[in-house]
């Protein structure tokens, strides 16, 4: 099935819940209101015509020069038996990025809405454990931000490009006497 | 009044266990939390993150080709698929699907499998030594290192490869190498029904691994499980049969490449393989047979690659001979406000990559779907109920490569 076709089903199913949709990228994609995510992703799992059973990545984007800030969730779905994969997002503001959470959907999304509450600090509303899970638990910040500034140290490990002062701060390497590249 | 004591109940305190996370059955830093009332296992619950390398912070400062050495960090046994996967994935970003000779994607196929034996030949060789048979192990790694030294021709590396890039290779390819490969291939034949007598149909295995840790097809859909896992428990999916890349369409055609589990589609009949009955129980010895299985299959499929080499017209060799194309020659930016997301068929599973660009030479976010990631979630599901010293046999059997779950 079409891009075109799965997308006039949603619309079809959830008039108001589809936001806009994108046939311009390398792959098609549907922003769907945050809201109504959970009942979205019910109907693409449980339409016969659809029968998407397959969770293949839940990945969240930090977009923070747009207009209002916005971190978006992208989820990556596919279907075992019908072959047709299928890419819906969220955009959420940057402040305080809530989403429901997808686990009675499909499981998949545990670990994958753990990740992205880890390193970009999205929260998945109503899942039962959403600690970290790739960072340490005492870690601070949420590392794939842009904004993200480095910790001087963890645990007195000195740790980032600019660790504790006077200590592996690199020098101006032009002064120095080296060439530098430049993208 | 409730009795004080049950004659005949075998439980007895629940006792927390900390498995790992320097243990050597868990194939790396994994730390597995289990809850045991005497010998049963209650809950296991794996922890993970102890390799965690920020791959994709590193990415998103690095150009998109210096991304690739570090893909060979992600799944360590099997670099080759993922430095191809990336490379897809950054070509279908930038647009270069159309530009890339046909040389180098049949080339890239013959790695793609070999690398898959390679990797299979580590899975099957371990999982041997985890439940306690150490000869197959090192059978399995006399054959691994004479690939191991193909690669090594190839790539001037035996593990870290970086040979496959956007747009085409680090080094061209070296014709001479075809020769050997196919010695290899013809010589591995007879290897694969060695370890057959020896392990897969061996009594003592078949006992010891059969039975346990039973994934139901349904809970290893919900759970986004891929790759020998998924078809271990019946259902038939393989990305290189259901969407196709590099070469695969063609040998499906040529009926090279033939599906070899029961699912809903019906097997060959023809093929002598049919009767292992892979992936009926989805336990572990049928995850095990999944990828012994894939050796065969694989083997042929190589054979059909170099077939395909050979009958290559002199202008193809040529425009396959030169390692770069000239597009990525030039400084290459990633389209801006574009993205791309290709997935691939590891050997452990669907392995795929997500690219945004924004118009710089960095792309502008890497995200990686491991397929061990989502493999071990189900550790907690399929372990309910077993002996301690299964779950050790359990683990084993999903075959995670812990470089590739944290990242």
């Amino acid at each position: 099935m079409q891009f075109k076709e799965v997308a006039a089903i949603l619309k079809e199913k959830h008039g108001d819940a589809i936001v806009s949709q994108d046939e311009t990228r390398r792959d098609p994609f549907v922003v769907v209101k945050p809201a109504s995510i959970v009942a979205v992703a019910r109907t693409l799992r449980d339409d016969p015509r659809l029968r998407y059973d397959h969770l293949s990545l839940v990945s969240a984007v930090d977009y923070p020069k747009e207009k209002p800030p916005t971190i978006e969730v992208v989820y990556h779905v596919d279907s075992l038996s019908l072959n047709h994969p299928f890419v819906f997002k969220v955009r959420l503001p940057r402040e305080s990025p809530k989403v429901p959470t997808l686990l009675n959907v499909w499981r998949t999304s545990d670990w994958h809405e753990r990740e992205s509450w880890d390193l970009m600090g999205v929260e998945f509303e109503g899942h039962p454990n959403l600690t970290r899970i790739l960072c340490a638990e005492d870690w601070v910040g949420h590392p794939l931000r842009k904004d993200y500034k480095w910790p001087v140290e963890y645990h007195g490990v000195p740790c980032g490009p600019f660790a504790k002062e006077g200590v592996n701060i690199p020098p101006d390497w032009e002064q120095e006497g080296f060439t530098t590249r430049k993208e | 009044m409730a009795p004080t004591e049950i004659h005949g109940d075998v439980r007895t305190e629940e006792f927390l266990l900390n498995m790992g996370p320097q243990h050597p059955s868990t194939h790396g830093v994994l730390r597995v939390v289990v809850r045991t009332d005497g010998e049963l296992v209650l809950e296991a619950i794996p922890h993970v993150g102890y390799l965690h390398r920020c791959f994709e912070k590193c990415s998103e400062n690095s150009t998109m080709k210096a991304v690739v050495p570090y893909t060979d960090r992600m799944d360590y046994l099997a670099a080759m698929c993922n430095n191809i996967t990336y490379s897809l994935a950054a070509e279908k970003l930038l647009g270069w699907e159309k530009l890339i000779p046909r040389k180098t994607t049949i080339v890239r196929t013959l790695l793609f499998e070999l690398q898959r034996i390679a990797s299979h030949l580590m899975s099957v060789g371990t999982y041997g030594l985890d439940v306690g048979a150490i000869t197959p192990f090192l059978h399995c790694f006399r054959e691994r290192e004479r690939l191991l030294e193909i690669f090594e021709e190839i790539s001037g590396q035996r593990l870290n490869y970086s040979y496959v890039y956007p747009g085409g290779f680090q080094y061209p390819w070296p014709d001479a190498i075809n020769k050997k490969i196919k010695a290899f291939l013809v010589y591995f034949e007879d290897r694969i029904k060695e370890y057959n007598e020896l392990l897969s149909y061996n009594g003592i295995f078949v006992e010891r691994t059969s039975g346990i840790g039973v994934l139901p097809p349904d809970m290893a859909a919900d759970y986004g499980c891929t790759g020998p896992m998924l078809r271990g428990s019946g259902v038939a999916r393989d990305l290189r049969w259901d969407q196709p890349y590099l070469v695969y369409d063609e040998l499906k055609k040529e009926g090279v490449f033939q599906v070899r589990y029961y699912g809903d589609r019906m097997p060959n009949p023809a093929d002598q393989m049919v009767k292992w009955e892979l992936g009926v129980k989805g336990d572990c010895w049928s995850r095990y047979m999944v990828r012994a299985g894939e050796l065969e299959q694989s083997r042929r499929m190589c054979l059909a690659c170099l077939a395909k080499l050979e009958k290559l017209t002199d202008a193809d060799k040529e425009a396959g001979a030169v390692s770069v194309i000239k597009e990525a020659d030039k400084q290459y930016l990633a389209p801006k406000g574009q993205e791309a997301y290709f997935k691939c068929e590891n050997p452990r599973g669907e392995l795929a990559y997500y690219l945004v660009g924004d118009g710089k030479a960095n792309a502008y976010r890497v995200k990686a779907r491991a397929p061990s990631f989502n493999n071990l979630q189900v550790l907690t599901e399929i372990s309910r109920g077993a002996m301690v010293a299964d779950l050790v046999a359990i683990i084993g059997s999903i075959d995670i490569v812990l470089g590739e779950v944290d990242r």
